[in-house]
């Protein structure tokens, strides 16, 4: 179990102020000139040996993403440096708590990797329904103004501009590309890769997009060091992890915990244990909506993080552990997730926009049982016509759940078929006197 | 250039080439729904997947993918790219079954039916059956105007239309609200389109979403007749299709001509068509006791020869009206020529450019193809959007491509791409006369037909030649003094010399009262004739000229007769017939031969070959069809010599309204409904 030493978001809980004075009591704000001063390479070197992997669900080595940006800014196209708050996948809520609570601590990333990027503007992408957070954020970011943290002649000796963005509330844009689009007064539409937006992002410019968690955790790896970090969870699997559990366990919570901790122990240590036992859990969706299901059986004693779980066909994601004990209809929740992604894809390309509705619609007949069994083959080949196919990621996160479904619970599936056929009345037939 | 592997074949192509366009040079086929060659990359159609070897396993968007971003493989081997593999043939019917998933089975009552990308690429790419059992979307139609008619079920949601009209058309009026299966293309508030290149969103489209509203249900596309004219409604005499069906032209398309009008022609020159049916003159008329009185031919000849007996020469006159064929007015020439009459004109609307100047002085000398070339535009006293919209289009696309230094002196308006305003008039204009050059290397003057045509267009001319000269427009290799004619015959007339001969009268003078006796007017319809001159006019439809006119000799229709036109750079151009002039009707090189005969001066040219063959042998650039016959730059310096106080008038652009330019337009119902939308006022939200 994690030391509350080790813990880099120590005020998660909120039981203290969010406000700059009592960040820097919790060490925020701590020799961040220091930092500074070490240079850009020593930074990119840090981030890069702490093995940090984006927080945001795909894992990509945070450090490796930094260095991708121009060592010398061209003062025609300026770099810029977008962290990504539009935290919108289901299950998830890490983010959130990170800027009610720890704002700070993103505010002073914010500043140390656009100083690692050669970027003197950034911007925070807020998620339209995150309203108090946004306010949370701006009175931080105001704070850090007066406090001549950030802004143009700052003490840290970096111009840098910092700017909290409030978006509308699409899903969609929580796609990098699609922020930017949004970001620019555009409809959020994922745009075609390459070039990435490391070559051509906001406005045409060299952009890293970033998670809120990877950037509010970077101070604090750079103050503690590399190998501090790199002591947590398994290889390639480094540092630090919030996990977001939700669902059929006795406390849901929000618990910052090393990665690669096995499931039975993240979920005994802190939620209080499955709902109504072990014995109970029936499936677990361990990385937010997107990635693919896994049964109890597989998943108890499996490692939390990217690796174990993708061996799993499954994913880290987001780290948002959805549990599911047997009293779940698992497949009326994927069929309700279908209908999420049916009812956020932005609809430009084909696949995802026809797909995610056709799925939607197939599966809630499963849901009944009012379907025929070779529809759960054809449901699982349209899925596999989605995947792949787009030009964003969405149309994969709509059939994951979809596969996983039909993967582990297939039997469940065709048992509702054949329940809804051998019942021809669709209400109990009434007997007489009743 | 860099290797790339194409289905087994190795070839060397431009890394700037999209991966679809390599293909393509491969000899692959493949197929698309968003992609357009003029329009930028969207890449959400998903059909032109195709498998990269040694990317991720899954299939590429080909169009969106460029031949550079392919990394080679671990020892340097060229990539190599399969467009028909196993993976890319389930990835394109995975695309095409999800496309037919919401696309209504109405191909049997849908005008695209029979051109449609979709059935087309279904056919070729998808599969048999559907398995999509539920529910299809259904999609309210939206109105975008007079010209395009939506049945929005039917929309793949390829975004070409938004594309063209934000990028080519230049006004942002269509776009998609909604998310997922949900977004819809709309103008919003259901407003019609502004642009004058909307028509064009119904070849843009490739399945049946947009199509024509005037033609809408009329024909088939396979039961047309398809020939080649080209098209009268401005000077750019854009290459056109004309499909007829019978005696009956259909519709208009644009053909591809890369130098004038690539692949979009204007919304005049595609929906004039139904002015070609109503208001036709299909019968003789003779003027008795003050009324119009149908007559035929031999009566209507009687009565012209019984007046032009016995008359003076200088009492005889012509006019050449904008839409009459090169060949025409050479014969109408030759006929004035035999009479001894120095009095003719094509200028009807009052213009002082004249050939004497040289032939550079009123052409569009760099070329509509220059536009791309040119780094500095000024326009003067023109409004290209209306008076040319394809090359308003072309400049707009210069416009974006960025650094290009753009002005313009003359009517204020939106002109779709951003100038600097310099001023209304010829004092704006008279700035440049001692300005330094530009440091550009091909700047440009394009002056309008508007410019020109007032009492003080001489000097007008002198002052913009004395401006080109200053400002280093005319040099070796360039010229970018250039006209931008309306009349699509006024070319031509100035290359077959139909202008006043020694001490003859100009159009205004000979439509003065009491200066001629007997007027042949060849289809000149924007000039009032006085009462006193005994006017025989030779025209379509009942407008202005016939209303004046005493004798009426019905002619033929551009789309039904051969012949060439000069557009405004002097390009000539050769229009087949598609159909026959109505009733008694009959061309209008066949109603002057029979005229010269009757009034005892007969032209020697009995077919039109033999018409065509003396205008080419006297004016031998015009059998140089197609091509630009450059002309000597060195008028221009020599015109600057000339003197001349301009007025202060401002300019005015020749077109005022942009839907009812000439007689065939002005009979036309959607032309019409098109000008009362034009017209009426803007109206916003909350309103």
């Amino acid at each position: 179990m994690l030391s509350d030493a080790d813990r880099i978001f120590t005020n998660l809980y909120g039981f203290q102020s969010p406000g700059l004075q009592a960040a820097r009591m919790r060490g925020a704000w701590d020799g961040t000139k220091f930092l500074l001063e070490k240079g850009r390479d020593w930074i990119l070197a840090e981030m890069k040996a702490s093995g940090l992997r984006g927080r945001g669900g795909a894992g990509f080595p945070t450090g490796l993403k930094w260095s991708f940006m121009p060592k010398q800014p061209d003062p025609k196209r300026p770099s810029y440096l977008v962290v990504n708050a539009d935290e919108s996948e289901p299950g998830t809520c890490k983010d959130r708590e990170i800027m009610r609570n720890d704002p700070h601590l993103l505010v002073e990333g914010c500043l140390v990797a656009s100083f690692a990027m050669g970027a003197n503007a950034c911007y925070i992408y807020v998620r339209g329904e995150y309203i108090a957070e946004r306010e949370a954020l701006e009175r931080a970011v105001a704070e850090a103004y007066e406090a001549k943290l950030v802004g143009k002649d700052n003490v840290h000796g970096w111009p840098f501009d910092l700017y909290v963005h409030h978006g509308a509330g699409a899903y969609i844009c929580g796609e990098e590309t699609a922020l930017l689009e949004s970001l620019e007064g555009k409809k959020g539409m994922p745009r075609m890769k390459p070039p990435f937006p490391a070559n051509m992002g906001l406005y045409g410019c060299p952009t890293t997009v970033n998670n809120v968690e990877s950037i509010a955790v970077a101070p604090t790896i750079l103050r503690r060091g590399a190998d501090w970090f790199m002591g947590f969870g398994a290889k390639n699997n480094a540092g630090t992890k919030l996990f977001c559990v939700s669902g059929h366990v006795n406390r849901p919570c929000n618990v910052e915990e090393a990665m690669s901790i096995p499931f039975r122990e993240l979920i005994d240590r802190h939620c209080g244990g499955v709902r109504g036992g072990w014995d109970n859990l029936l499936a677990v969706i361990p990385g937010g909506s997107s990635v693919r299901m896994v049964p109890a059986g597989q998943i108890v004693d499996c490692p939390m993080d990217f690796d174990s779980l993708s061996k799993l066909r499954s994913g880290l994601g987001t780290a948002a552990v959805i549990v599911m004990d047997k009293s779940t209809d698992v497949v009326r929740a994927i069929a309700r997730l279908a209908h999420f992604y049916k009812h956020e894809s932005c609809g430009q390309c084909t696949p995802c926009r026809e797909g995610t509705g056709w799925m939607w619609r197939v599966m809630e007949r499963m849901a009944e049982g009012r379907a025929q069994k070779r529809e759960i083959d054809m449901l699982l080949d349209v899925t596999k016509q989605v995947e792949g196919h787009t030009i964003c990621a969405l149309g994969d996160a709509a059939a994951w759940p979809i596969q996983g479904l039909i993967a582990h619970f297939r039997p469940e599936i065709e048992r509702r078929i054949d329940a809804y056929a051998a019942n021809p009345h669709s209400d109990p037939v009434k007997i007489a006197a009743e | 250039m860099s290797k790339i592997v194409i289905d087994g074949r190795e070839l060397d192509v431009s890394p700037d080439l999209t991966l679809l366009q390599a293909c393509e040079q491969a000899g692959a086929e493949i197929p698309r729904f968003c992609f357009h060659e003029r329009l930028s990359v969207a890449g959400n159609c998903r059909m032109c997947l195709v498998e990269v070897k040694g990317g991720p396993p899954k299939p590429t968007a080909s169009c969106a993918m460029a031949v550079k971003d392919l990394r080679p493989g671990p020892a340097g081997e060229p990539p190599v790219v399969l467009t028909n593999s196993p993976m890319v043939r389930k990835a394109r019917a995975g695309v095409m079954e999800f496309l037919l998933v919401n696309h209504p089975l109405d191909c049997p009552i849908c005008d695209q039916g029979g051109e449609c990308d979709l059935q087309d690429q279904a056919m070729g790419y998808g599969i048999d059956a559907s398995r999509y059992g539920e529910n299809k979307r259904a999609v309210e139609d939206k109105y975008i105007g007079a010209l395009v008619k939506t049945s929005m079920n039917r929309c793949i949601h390829c975004t070409r239309c938004v594309r063209f009209s934000t990028e080519v058309a230049g006004v942002a009026e269509l776009g998609a609200i909604g998310r997922g299966e949900d977004m819809e293309i709309t103008t919003y508030l259901e407003r019609a389109m502004t642009s004058e290149l909307q028509g064009n969103l119904v070849d843009l489209c490739p399945v049946g979403a947009l199509t024509a509203k005037p033609g809408a249900f009329k024909a088939r596309p396979w039961e047309l007749t398809k020939t080649d004219g080209v098209d009268v409604m401005d000077a750019l005499g854009s290459a056109i299709r004309i499909d007829t069906r019978g005696r009956e032209t259909v519709r208009i398309l644009p053909r591809l001509d890369e130098a004038v009008n690539e692949e979009w022609i204007s919304d005049k020159a595609r929906h004039v068509v139904d002015g070609l049916r109503t208001q036709r003159l299909d019968r003789p008329y003779v003027r008795k006791d003050g009324r119009l009185a149908p007559a035929s031919w031999a009566q209507a000849f009687a009565a012209i020869a019984a007046k032009a007996k016995g008359l003076a020469p200088a009492r005889i006159g012509a006019i050449a009206g904008d839409l009459c064929a090169t060949e025409e007015m050479f014969a109408l020439k030759a006929l004035m020529d035999l009479l001894g009459s120095p009095n003719l004109d094509c200028r009807q609307d009052g213009s002082k450019l004249h050939p004497k100047f040289g032939r550079a002085s009123y052409l569009f000398n760099s070329t509509v193809a220059g536009i791309d070339r040119a780094d500095a535009i000024m326009v003067v006293g023109s409004n290209p959007r209306r008076e040319a919209p394809v090359l308003n289009a072309r400049i707009r696309r210069r416009w974006l491509r960025g650094d290009l230094l753009a002005g313009v002196v003359g009517p204020q308006a939106d002109l779709t791409w951003a100038y600097n305003y310099l001023g209304a008039g010829p004092e704006s204009l008279a700035r440049f006369v001692d300005h330094p050059p530009p440091a550009k290397a091909a700047p440009m003057l394009i002056f309008g037909a508007g410019a020109f045509a007032r009492p003080d267009g001489e000097a007008i001319l002198a002052m913009a030649a004395r401006a080109a000269t200053s400002l280093g427009v005319v040099k070796d290799g360039w010229n970018g003094f250039n006209v931008l004619h309306c009349a699509a015959s006024r070319v031509g007339g100035f290359d077959v010399g139909f202008v006043p001969g020694e001490g003859g009268l100009d159009a205004p003078s000979m439509a003065k009262a009491g200066a001629l006796d007997l007027l042949f007017n060849l289809g000149a319809d924007e000039i009032d004739v006085a009462l006193g001159a005994f006017v025989v006019y030779v025209g379509t439809h009942g407008d202005r000229g016939a209303h004046r006119a005493d004798v009426i000799l019905p002619g033929a229709a551009y789309v039904e007769k051969t012949g060439t036109y000069v557009n405004t750079e002097g390009r000539p151009r050769f229009a087949e017939r598609a159909a026959f002039p109505p009733g008694d009707a009959r061309e209008d090189w066949a109603i002057l031969r029979a005229l010269s005969d009757a009034i005892g001066a007969k032209l020697p040219y009995d077919t039109p070959a033999a018409l065509r063959a003396a205008m080419r042998a006297a004016h031998p650039h015009l059998g140089a069809v197609d091509a630009v016959t450059p002309a000597d730059g060195a008028a221009i310096v020599a015109l600057a010599a000339a003197g001349g106080a301009p007025s202060s008038a401002p300019f005015a652009s020749a077109v005022d309204e942009y839907h009812l330019t000439n007689p065939i337009a002005r009979a036309s119902a959607t032309m019409a409904e098109c000008a009362a939308l034009a017209r009426a006022p803007q109206r916003f939200a909350a309103e």
